[in-house]
């Protein structure tokens, strides 16, 4: 099994939905996002999704657009962001590791070089946002060849003609975005996300995670309930603004600097846990 | 010989033939699911996958109904003002000493470029889907002015998406925009120009999926945009190659076009792609050189990658992050070009060249001088491009450039680069210039 499929079975035995934060690799600068990346399994995190940041990021909105441009402004780059996982991967190995982003500094790097090595210093999964299933020749063969998950994303407008398309050599789990619109924008109601995720699992044995608009515990709850997984991004990246100066430079000591990140992180972990009881 | 029958030059002809080439034609692209050998395709986001393939269907469908040319056609004529004029300029090709020199005259078009002639087709098309909101990014600001006028015309609600540095060189037109009841949305994000729009363009798309028809204002984009802007602006070539051949009955020997995402360009070649005796020349933007990294000259001076929905030449860096592209003209400011261009480039069909910001500025005031045409910035490269190509050439030689837009949108930046006080008799002088009176 990989390493999704055994955090997620883990999950299931345990009638908890996961916990997927994501953060953006190099935000504000390496050491720093170095340092958020190793909070996150302690303060309850059961996934992570590492953004790798790009120039054009056109499904993102402000928040983790904004993320990426300090990062890419600090040198961030997809090598290092390989040593990073590497790293984290020497004191953890449960923890599944997916890299999401654009294909464009993929397609430079070479697809078949990367997916290979981000297997080999511990990836677990790829999302890419602008790489459809259509164009699978261009990553999504590598990405399978080198045993990487291939998540996919479902957005409500994928109707279910399309869905079979989509899921083909889908694995790990599937990712339904729960509104029509970019990250961090407004929220669907728990009610349409319902009736979503059960219209995915006619299609899909795999575990599903919700994502896109969920911002706050009582949402990240609410979620916890339908799917198997919540994924919450630009409200854990809003928590690292506090400690940027003007420049978008990190400003504050360490501890204070990863604390509010830390202390979004449990209130989500804990309101997940206590959803299904 | 191609037809010089009236109908090959009318949208019917030209939508006809456009789905049935052969396949050793170099005119048969894109597949199905719309690459020009490599490039191309459709990379988007799930959430408008959906979408992207019925925009397909529809396009698929319209361009094999008589009816939806027809329309079309009704509009150029009626309303955009077609066919432009091929005109011969005799002072211009005196000046220069060489081959005969033909303007395709597109900036005389309604709204003062070539871009409506696809903001006509694009917006007949989102009325048969039932789109209720029309969305379009621009650079210089003529395709946001097209689309600010057919959305007046065809009474829909309008977001025009431009970078705020751009909104800063191209106030005219924003004005015009506004004028004609058209949002302009102003994108703060990125390098503020032509790239970041079209990103907030796709953004506002991915978010209003279901009322909103995003026209796209060049050959680029995801499958079925570059093939459908690329047959709405084919009116230019064919015109052309009609007006040519009564003219001086033969196929001209060059093309020479502007190209920033290259819809003026695609439009005049793609007719004569299959006339091996027809050289072309696709002219981007040099900015400042392209030895000195600040420019717009995808092909020249970029890589392939994917962005906007499309893989084509991009200027990127070595990991594969968008450069901001550099040129005195908003409209060529973008750092892709469309991939049937990448293509045709990669195969050399076209020659694809450079012209400098300051190559352009002197073809900008020479054609003013000469011909008494004010040009926009962006042919005024095309134009440069003529200005070293014709003087080299015997004058049984034949050059059809496209003019593709005027430049009253222009006057205040070129004002503001020459120094208003150059803009006096002595220095703008005829001697300066070496024109003949």
């Amino acid at each position: 099994m990989t390493r999704i499929a055994d955090c997620f079975a883990r999950l299931a035995g345990e009638n908890r939905a996961a916990l997927i934060s994501f953060i953006m690799a190099g935000d504000p600068d390496l050491d720093h996002s170095e340092q958020i990346l190793r909070i996150l399994p302690a303060s309850g995190v059961d996934l992570i999704e590492l953004g790798m940041p790009f120039s054009d990021p056109m499904a993102d909105g402000k928040t983790i657009e904004a993320a990426g441009l300090r990062a890419l402004a600090a040198g961030m780059t997809l090598p290092k962001i390989l040593g990073m996982v590497e790293r984290f991967r020497r004191d953890n190995n449960h923890t599944p590791i997916i890299l999401m982003g654009y294909f464009n500094p993929i397609y430079r790097y070479g697809a078949a070089k990367f997916t290979a090595e981000a297997r080999r210093v511990g990836v677990d999964g790829l999302i890419v946002v602008d790489v459809p299933p259509e164009e699978r020749g261009d990553l999504w063969d590598d990405a399978a060849k080198a045993g990487l998950d291939i998540i996919r994303l479902v957005a409500p407008t994928t109707d279910d003609a399309r869905l079979p398309v989509v899921l083909e050599g889908a694995s790990g789990f599937v990712y339904y975005i729960s509104i029509t619109g970019i990250t961090g924008a407004g929220s669907a109601t728990a009610a349409a996300v319902a009736e979503n995720v059960a219209r995915l699992r006619r299609h899909t044995s795999l575990p599903i995670a919700v994502g896109f608009g969920v911002k706050t515990p009582a949402q990240a709850a609410d979620i916890a309930r339908i799917a198997d997984g919540v994924v919450v991004g630009s409200s854990i990246v809003d928590q690292i603004l506090p400690g940027l100066d003007r420049h978008g430079k990190p400003a504050l000591p360490l501890p204070q600097f990863l604390a509010p990140i830390g202390h979004l992180v449990k209130s989500l972990a804990s309101a997940i846990a206590q959803a299904r009881k | 010989m191609g037809t010089s029958s009236v109908d090959s030059v009318l949208m019917r002809g030209i939508l006809a033939k456009n789905s049935h080439h052969g396949h050793n034609s170099l005119r048969r692209g894109p597949d199905q699911a719309g690459h020009y050998g490599i490039y191309g395709g459709r990379y988007v986001a799930e959430t408008l996958m959906p979408l992207i393939l019925a925009l397909d269907q529809a396009w698929q469908k319209a361009r094999r109904d008589p009816e939806f040319a027809d329309e079309m056609d009704y509009y150029f004529k009626h309303y955009v003002g077609r066919p432009s004029p091929l005109y011969f300029a005799p002072r211009l090709t005196a000046h220069l000493g060489g081959a005969k020199i033909y303007l395709k005259r597109d900036e005389l078009n309604h709204t003062g470029a070539h871009k409506i002639n696809n903001c006509i087709g694009q917006i007949l098309l989102a009325k048969r889907m039932g789109k209720t909101r029309i969305i379009a990014e621009t650079g210089a600001g003529q395709h946001g002015v097209a689309t600010a006028t057919v959305a007046a015309l065809f009474n829909l609600p309008c977001h025009i998406y431009m970078g705020e540095v751009d909104i800063e060189r191209q106030k005219p037109n924003v004005f015009r925009m506004k004028l004609l009841g058209a949002e302009v949305v102003p994108v703060k994000s990125g390098t503020k120009t032509l790239k970041d729009a079209m990103n907030e363009a796709l953004r506002d798309w991915v978010t209003n999926v279901e009322s909103t028809f995003y026209i796209i204002g060049t050959v680029a984009g995801p499958h079925p945009y570059p093939e459908m802007v690329r047959d709405f602006q084919s009116v230019i070539g064919a015109e052309t190659r009609q007006q040519i051949l009564e003219a001086e009955g033969r196929l001209p020997d060059y093309l020479v076009a502007a190209i920033g995402g290259g819809s003026n360009a695609m439009g005049l070649f793609h007719p004569f792609l299959d006339d091996e005796s027809v050289a072309m020349y696709g002219v981007e933007a040099g900015g400042h050189g392209l030895a000195s990294g600040k420019h717009a000259a995808s092909l020249n001076g970029g890589a392939p990658g994917v962005l906007h929905g499309n893989r084509t030449y991009l200027l990127q860096d070595e990991f594969g992050q968008i450069i901001d592209a550099h040129s005195i003209s908003a409209g060529l400011d973008y750092p892709g070009i469309g991939p049937e261009h990448a293509w045709l480039y990669d195969m050399k069909r076209v020659n694809y060249v450079s012209a400098t910001d300051d190559e352009a500025l002197a073809a900008f005031q020479l054609l003013a001088r000469l011909e008494g045409i004010i040009p926009a910035l962006e042919p005024s490269h095309a134009l440069a491009q003529v200005m070293k190509l014709a003087p080299t050439l015997a004058a049984d030689k034949i050059i059809v450039m496209n003019l593709c837009g005027r430049g009253d949108k222009d006057i205040f930046a070129v004002a503001e680069r020459l120094g208003q006080e150059k803009l006096g008799q002595e220095k703008l002088g005829q001697e300066k210039l070496g024109v003949s009176i």
